[in-house]
């Protein structure tokens, strides 16, 4: 971590950079936020460790629109969002300079509360680059100890691979993190009959409350104003009001970001009921996959996305009824 | 003080909902939320905080006012019926009966809130003391004392049982109804001795929260220029998505929008809880006089910590129930804001 | 003689039609004396990839029980290539919606140009049928618009 402070000086100092875009050690150790720091001075409490899931892409729109270039921290899996907004024109190359970190596989609250862990007070075992097999949680309520594997975000369980898509220089060592197929959770529910399918999605959904959180973190998401923002369609933007609103909302968002979806998996680390969003958007993609070939957002800056093109030979939609 | 052992708890449910409405923490696909109880409810009082809390069943999340309907060329309105049955609203945790008390300041005064009104007066809160609290909270700062919140009725769950004590007339007659069903029976000494053992205890722990110490000097209503004018805002807002987490997850956050669904039939008018996070919020005819987010998030805190406390005899709009602080996608919350603003005062936190 | 009132299901059903196709496809019909239920409510469109998902799912909210889509063949959009556009997105929200639990006949996609006026009638006479058996729609649609 250090090594990234002291790059981040560098930078600072010879004028590269006019700021720093990172994130900031919380007050419990693993509670960090996105930062921007302006000076050396600030720097000091730079952090980046376990707990540094946030995908700073995002956070590049608005730093796009400052004067001067802006050093960014990305993770592997950050640089296909920054590709993608690229692609968009939503942030300018220009204005960036990428420093790719390493990445061990970040980690979720969630899932360590989950697994009885509580009240912590300090932890243990996420350094960033050296990352160890068992977290150490010291809790009010005694010492408790959980595997690294099992404390990390379903994202990381199924890591597009530890290589940087964009970056202007690397620091820092990653692991692979990869152990679980992709589009298996996709292909479970699949195989549920259309009652269960419908049941569990129900259930899921009907936890939504409409607090955006899950837009306003996509990197995907980048529109000036959100169609469900406006005032027009009569539309409950902010109102969790019959299941019909939540499930409309989440259909139509995952496909406003079909195609352009990096599988970057904030949407399911920051919903706060904790619904598998991804879910949706990994379901296209893989349609994506199957119906018109591999295709990869964020892999490259120019080629064009599957729903901006097309091929006369397209499936039909009919194909959906006859396979059943 | 009575008691019921912890087998019998369906039963006591079953009693009490064959009588009124009862909602309590419910678990539906992993998270634990209050819902109404029917059979087949996952019931679930093992969770220190539900999602959201307990603020929805007196207030909820949306509503319908009124409906306008079209009976040829006349066009009438048909109002929403007021709460009139009672209902139980069992499990909510001290900070949650606290952030009551916040929202009553706000809808009971003059122009008193009819609907909201009519649901605390239908209410009947059974609350639960806490055990095991987590690092998050801070309910004492807010003068809330978690291992004995006061509601109609308080109860503790003990390994082996729920101790039941009425402390208001409401809950009296609640207890005197259980007890003539012969659910509720007379608790013992040692039922006693148990309960404040367990008192002891969580008071104990809160003591050595890591947010127990949590100054709020400094905050109140003659701070107003100075902390609104401080260039901190610009600072501690960056990492805000401008999400609504905070604001839904919090007691007492009391914002709410006006809206209307055309059903096809009619149209409804409804209200919906509102976010200050939003770019819409308090949005007029001439525009928004919030236009940065920052000047938003600046709000939350401001009237949280400011505003309330200086129109309400100095309570505070933030009952330190930690859920903002769990919740927070990126992290921020009012502890944070709080510890950040004492740093400045301090000058140990420089150029924060 | 007495008459029984019976409680028959009547489907509301939207079909979108381009302008340029099978909007005018619905007109040969008409004047050709093709019939096809009423129940089918027709909303002209400029071209099939100006239906937005939004639209379908919005009129399954208000109340539709299925959702058909009408456009030019592929290769024939009269603005060139709006329908292959049409053409993937459909499949993908259709996808979509299976995936949730909605039955899939109650979305369909049918190419009908201006002189498939029997096309027309015969498409819209089967996706009513369709959604006859399905029965009504349960799983899309806002309780507040249910009366």
């Amino acid at each position: 971590m250090q090594r990234l402070i002291d790059r981040a000086k560098e930078l600072l100092a010879d004028g590269t950079v006019v700021r720093v875009l990172g994130w900031k050690a919380g007050d419990m150790g693993y509670n960090p936020e996105p930062a921007m720091f302006d000076n050396a001075a600030e720097l000091r409490n730079f952090v980046y460790d376990g707990f540094c899931g946030a995908n700073l892409s995002k956070f590049m729109i608005e730093a796009s629109k400052l004067e001067g270039k802006t050093l960014v921290f990305l993770k592997p899996c950050d640089t296909y969002s920054f590709n993608q907004l690229i692609k968009e024109h939503r942030v300018d190359r220009d204005k960036a300079y990428i420093i790719g970190v390493g990445c061990q596989g970040k980690l979720s609250m969630e899932k360590i509360k989950s697994m009885g862990v509580k009240a912590i007070e300090s932890v243990s075992g996420a350094d960033a680059f050296d990352a160890a097999e068992e977290l150490t949680f010291e809790t009010l309520y005694g010492e408790k100890t959980v595997a690294y594997k099992d404390a990390m975000l379903q994202r990381c369980h199924v890591c597009k691979g530890k290589e940087h898509m964009i970056y202007d220089e690397l620091l820092g060592e990653s692991k692979d993190t990869k152990d679980a197929d992709r589009f298996a959770e996709v292909e479970r529910i699949e195989a549920m009959s259309p009652e269960e399918r419908f049941a569990f999605f129900q259930a899921e959904l009907s936890k939504c409350i409409r607090c955006n959180a899950c837009r306003n973190v996509c990197p995907a998401c980048s529109c000036r104003k959100c169609i469900f923002d406006g005032t027009k369609y009569d539309s409950a933007q902010k109102a969790n009001t019959t299941s019909f609103e939540e499930k409309m909302f989440h259909i139509i968002r995952a496909f406003h970001v079909a195609g352009r979806c990096t599988d970057c998996g904030e949407c399911s680390r920051v919903c706060p009921q904790g619904i598998p969003l991804h879910l949706f958007n990994r379901k296209f993609i893989k349609d994506i996959e199957t119906f018109y070939g591999e295709y990869q957002a964020g892999a490259d800056t120019d080629s064009k996305g599957p729903l901006t093109s097309y091929t006369f030979d397209d499936v039909e939609p009919s194909i959906v009824a006859e396979r059943g | 003080m009575k008691k019921i052992v912890k087998e019998n708890l369906p039963a006591l449910f079953r009693a009490i909902a064959a009588q009124q409405d009862l909602f309590l923490p419910i678990k539906t696909a992993g998270q634990t939320n209050f819902g109404l109880w029917t059979e087949e409810a996952e019931v679930d009082l093992e969770t220190l905080k539900t999602v959201k809390s307990g603020k929805d069943m007196f207030f909820p999340q949306s509503e319908t006012l009124y409906t306008c309907l079209k009976d040829d060329k006349k066009i009438y309105i048909k109002p929403e019926a007021l709460q009139d049955r009672n209902f139980v609203a069992f499990g909510m945790k001290g900070c949650d009966v606290k952030g009551l008390e916040v929202l009553d300041r706000v809808f009971l005064a003059d122009p008193v809130d009819t609907f909201y009104a009519a649901r605390r007066k239908h209410g009947i809160i059974v609350a639960m003391a806490c055990n095991e609290p987590e690092t998050s909270c801070f309910c004492k700062v807010f003068g809330v004392d978690c291992a004995e919140p006061s509601a109609d009725v308080a109860v503790w769950l003990t390994s082996t049982a729920l101790c039941w004590k009425a402390q208001t007339e409401k809950g009296e007659a609640l207890t005197a109804t259980l007890t003539a069903a012969g659910l509720l029976e007379e608790a013992t000494e040692a039922d006693l001795h148990h309960v404040e053992g367990e008192k002891a205890v969580t008071r104990a722990i809160v003591e050595k929260l890591p947010y127990m110490n949590l100054s709020l000097e400094g905050w109140n209503g003659e701070a107003l220029n100075e902390k609104f004018n401080s260039p901190l805002w610009e600072k501690l807002y960056k990492g805000c998505l401008a999400c609504g987490t905070c604001t839904f997850v919090c007691p007492t956050c009391q914002c709410y929008d006006i809206k209307d669904y055309k059903t096809g039939t009619g149209v409804q008018r409804y209200r919906c809880w509102d976010s200050c996070m939003y770019s819409d919020f308090t949005m007029m005819a001439h525009g928004n006089n919030r236009t940065s987010q920052m000047q938003r998030y600046r709000q939350r805190f401001m009237h949280k910590l400011i505003y309330f406390p200086a129109n309400n005899d100095g309570m505070y709009s933030c009952v330190g129930c930690g859920r903002c602080v769990e919740k927070c996608p990126s992290s921020l919350n009012i502890v944070k804001v709080i510890k950040a603003f004492a740093a400045e005062k301090t000058n140990e936190g420089g150029a924060r | 003689m007495s008459i029984e009132a019976k409680e028959e299901f009547r489907p509301k059903i939207v079909a979108f039609c381009c302008n340029w196709c099978s909007y005018a496809g619905a007109d040969l019909a008409g004047s050709s004396r093709l019939s096809y239920p009423a129940d089918v409510k027709i909303i002209r469109v400029p071209c099939s990839c100006r239906v937005n998902p939004m639209f379908i799912l919005r009129a399954f909210e208000k109340g539709a029980d299925g959702v058909i889509l009408c456009g030019c063949h592929p290769g024939d959009c009269h603005y060139s290539t709006g329908n292959f556009y049409a053409r993937r997105r459909m499949t993908l929200l259709f996808s979509m919606l299976d995936y949730l639990g909605v039955e899939n006949g109650r979305t369909r996609v049918e190419w009908v140009s201006a002189a498939e006026g029997v096309k027309f009638s015969t498409t819209m006479n089967e996706f009513v049928a369709k959604i006859h058996s399905l029965g009504k729609n349960v799983r899309l649609g806002d309780i507040r618009c249910k009366d």
